[in-house]
């Protein structure tokens, strides 16, 4: 049994579950158990546990996609304003200011939105595996620049949508369940499937500890940094998505705005190194949800929403210096070198 | 020779930045009515002072191959944290040293957490970013205006310059302009001058060399971080001079604009090259920017847009350079 405890606890997403629950347990008490409640009003799921999966669903996909990106020790902070570029391509084909011979076909936005996803994916792979710019600069280049191309796509302005089947994205369900979760769970599997029934996962961790030494152990390292700021180029582009049709619209100047903080903030709380090398996709979805939980929790007590980004800023400095050697080292001398004071008062 | 031949691979970069400034102004003279005047061309310096001084502060950081993206939410928050404060009676004597101060605190923190836990710069400084730009919120989410009369003392006060008669001769620069200069000039010594500045660039070009050599590692990054935090609460100052105002939501994604003023200017990302002139004429390449696409009345996304596209085009420009001068020394070598 102990045996069992010890093993479960050692695998990196049972601390994400923890957290997860405890913040669960903390809101069921805090609300009364009013938290937990779930409603089905017209055959679908309604409460508060639905809503954070529900709103929780493209900071998942993002946290997914940024996983890979951090393991290798890079950073992809473009993702917001992917998803600005996607909502914004999507919303204006199906609004016929793009493309109008598509004649506003929802599938054909979708298809294309996505390819504007990986087309910037594959530019900020570019820049980092064949131009070898730090992933920080290669990929603020489209945070900046992004959200230009976004603007000038819908020229400037908010556009406004009607079209039921692309509301279905972010407002649909399914079996009672909200779509965005159907979204996540074949992305994730897909990429989960991919990364660990093939060698990838593997190379991905050796890259991520040492790049020069895969490369000279044969990893094709530049071909793999490609494909991954592409996965996640795609993956926001998907995220932008189901963002735009939660609005019903796309809104360039604040969609997906800041989000990259909270997708660095869910990897770093599933316990991914930040430096690059081990990772779990598994314990950032789950660190995904705490991130919206935690969003969900600070606003149903009353605290503006100005200080949560303060606290997010403050968390991760938090989690990184738990992950930094150099401060374990530190820790564990100023433990024992208080120790060493309590022995000298014990002998006086 | 062969000392010419170094010498024109270390500066090219700057070289191509005076000459791109060049043809930009002489483009923009060609195609619009009233653009070539000295009043033009001193606007870029009134209107982008703070963008310089931002510019080279993260210079240093850039050179010991580090990078700060903090920079905008300092300058948005020295901006909001001033007006705050002026508006609630605080002398301006108080308000600003103040500012500055936590810039310097912001520097260090973040510059600590970097080199004595070993945590990755962009990690620390998108924290910071955030952190910043969140308390701006914290302290008001709507703009405050500034009406105390040091302020608008620097805001309207201005020198004329008149070289000639006509009006294309005349001009004028504001007073803040005169901090930038102060800033340009104490930057150059520091960094040719002082064993600090030397130092700055032994850490970009080697870290583990610089330490080896029983340089102090630990105090001139510190100080990099710190300078740079610095300049941007310098900047945002200056910035509420010319706005007036403190708002939380100023400048957003203003560090790309920083860097790649210093990039343009001939700063290696990767660290070891960089001059802080170089980032100041980089800054005024972005200011003619604006103005032209000002001129031709486009959307001013534009701006970022193609500051973006030359920034990735100096990037690559700086790798053909770095292969060419390794198989130069590859060369050489061989030949010994």
């Amino acid at each position: 049994m102990k045996n069992r405890l010890s093993k479960l606890s050692g695998n990196q997403a049972f601390w994400p579950v923890i957290i997860f629950l405890t913040i669960i347990l903390f809101n069921t008490i805090l609300t009364g158990g009013e938290f937990l409640s779930i409603s089905i009003v017209d055959g679908h799921f309604y409460g508060r546990i639905i809503d954070i999966f529900r709103n929780g669903g493209k900071l998942m996909i993002l946290a997914a996609g940024m996983t890979m990106v951090l393991a290798t020790g890079g950073t992809d902070i473009s993702v917001g304003s992917v998803m600005a570029i996607s909502g914004a391509i999507a919303c204006s084909i199906i609004n016929g200011n793009l493309f109008p011979q598509l004649g506003g076909s929802v599938a054909m936005a979708i298809i294309l939105a996505v390819c504007a996803g990986i087309v910037c994916g594959l530019w900020n792979g570019f820049l980092v595996s064949q131009i070898k710019i730090q992933p920080i600069v290669a990929t603020m280049i489209l945070l900046v620049a992004g959200r230009g191309i976004a603007q000038l796509i819908t020229s400037g302005k908010i556009i406004t949508i009607n079209s039921d089947a692309y509301y279905f994205i972010n407002g649909g369900y399914i079996l009672g369940l909200p779509f965005p979760l159907y979204i996540v769970l074949f992305l994730v599997g897909l990429l989960l499937l991919f990364v660990h029934r093939t060698a990838f996962g593997l190379f991905l961790e050796s890259i991520g500890c040492n790049q020069l030494a895969s490369k000279f152990a044969g990893i094709k390292v530049n071909r793999f940094l490609l494909a991954i700021y592409t996965i996640s180029g795609a993956f926001a582009s998907v995220a932008g998505l189901i963002e735009s049709a939660g609005i019903k619209g796309a809104d360039c100047n604040n969609a997906g705005l800041n989000i990259e903080l909270d997708a660095i903030l869910a990897v770093a709380i599933g316990g991914t190194n930040l430096m690059g090398g081990r990772f779990s996709i598994l314990s950032s979805v789950i660190g995904a949800l705490i991130v919206q939980s935690i969003t969900t929790t600070v606003l149903a007590l009353g605290v503006p929403a100005a200080y949560i980004r303060v606290l997010k800023a403050l968390l991760i400095i938090v989690i990184c210096l738990s992950q930094s050697g150099k401060f374990k080292q530190y820790a564990a001398k100023l433990v024992s070198g208080k120790k060493h004071v309590r022995k000298e008062a014990v002998a006086l | 020779m062969k000392d010419m031949k170094k010498i024109r691979i270390k500066n090219i970069s700057l070289t191509m930045t005076v000459v791109l400034f060049a043809v930009m102004f002489i483009f923009g003279s060609a195609r619009y009515d009233h653009f070539l005047s000295l009043s033009t061309f001193l606007n870029l310096f009134n209107d982008n002072a703070y963008l310089m001084i931002a510019g080279i502060g993260i210079t240093f950081v850039l050179i010991t191959g580090g990078i700060d993206i903090s920079i905008s939410s300092t300058i948005a928050f020295t901006g909001v944290f001033m007006a705050y404060c002026l508006e609630r009676g605080v002398p301006s004597f108080v308000v600003i040293p103040t500012a500055l101060i936590i810039g310097i605190i912001v520097g260090a923190v973040q510059g600590s957490l970097i080199h004595y836990f070993k945590l990755q710069p962009f990690i620390v400084t998108l924290a910071g970013q955030f952190l910043m730009r969140g308390l701006c919120v914290v302290i008001s989410e709507a703009s405050i205006p500034i009406t105390d009369p040091f302020f608008k003392f620097m805001a309207l006060g201005r020198i004329p310059i008149k070289l000639g008669e006509s009006k294309a001769l005349n001009g004028k620069i504001y007073y803040y302009v005169l901090i930038f200069v102060v800033v340009l000039v104490a930057a150059l010594f520091i960094l040719k001058k002082t064993a600090f500045g030397r130092a700055v660039y032994a850490i970009g070009g080697s870290e583990q060399s610089a330490e080896l050599m029983g340089l102090n590692v630990a105090r001139c990054k510190i100080g990099a971080y710190i300078i740079s935090s610095f300049c941007a609460s310098l900047a945002g100052v200056v910035f509420s001079f010319y706005t007036l105002a403190g708002y939380g939501l100023q400048n957003m994604g203003m560090e790309l604009d920083a860097i790649s003023s210093a990039v343009i200017g001939g700063t290696l990302l990767t660290g070891g090259v960089g001059s802080v002139f170089g980032t100041a004429v980089g800054a005024m390449i972005q200011g003619i920017i604006q103005t032209i696409v000002t001129y031709e009345n486009l959307n001013t996304w534009w701006t970022k847009v193609t500051i973006a596209g030359l920034l990735c085009f100096f990037i690559v420009m700086q790798r053909i350079i770095a292969v060419r001068a390794e198989a130069l020394k590859g060369k050489t070598a061989a030949a010994a």
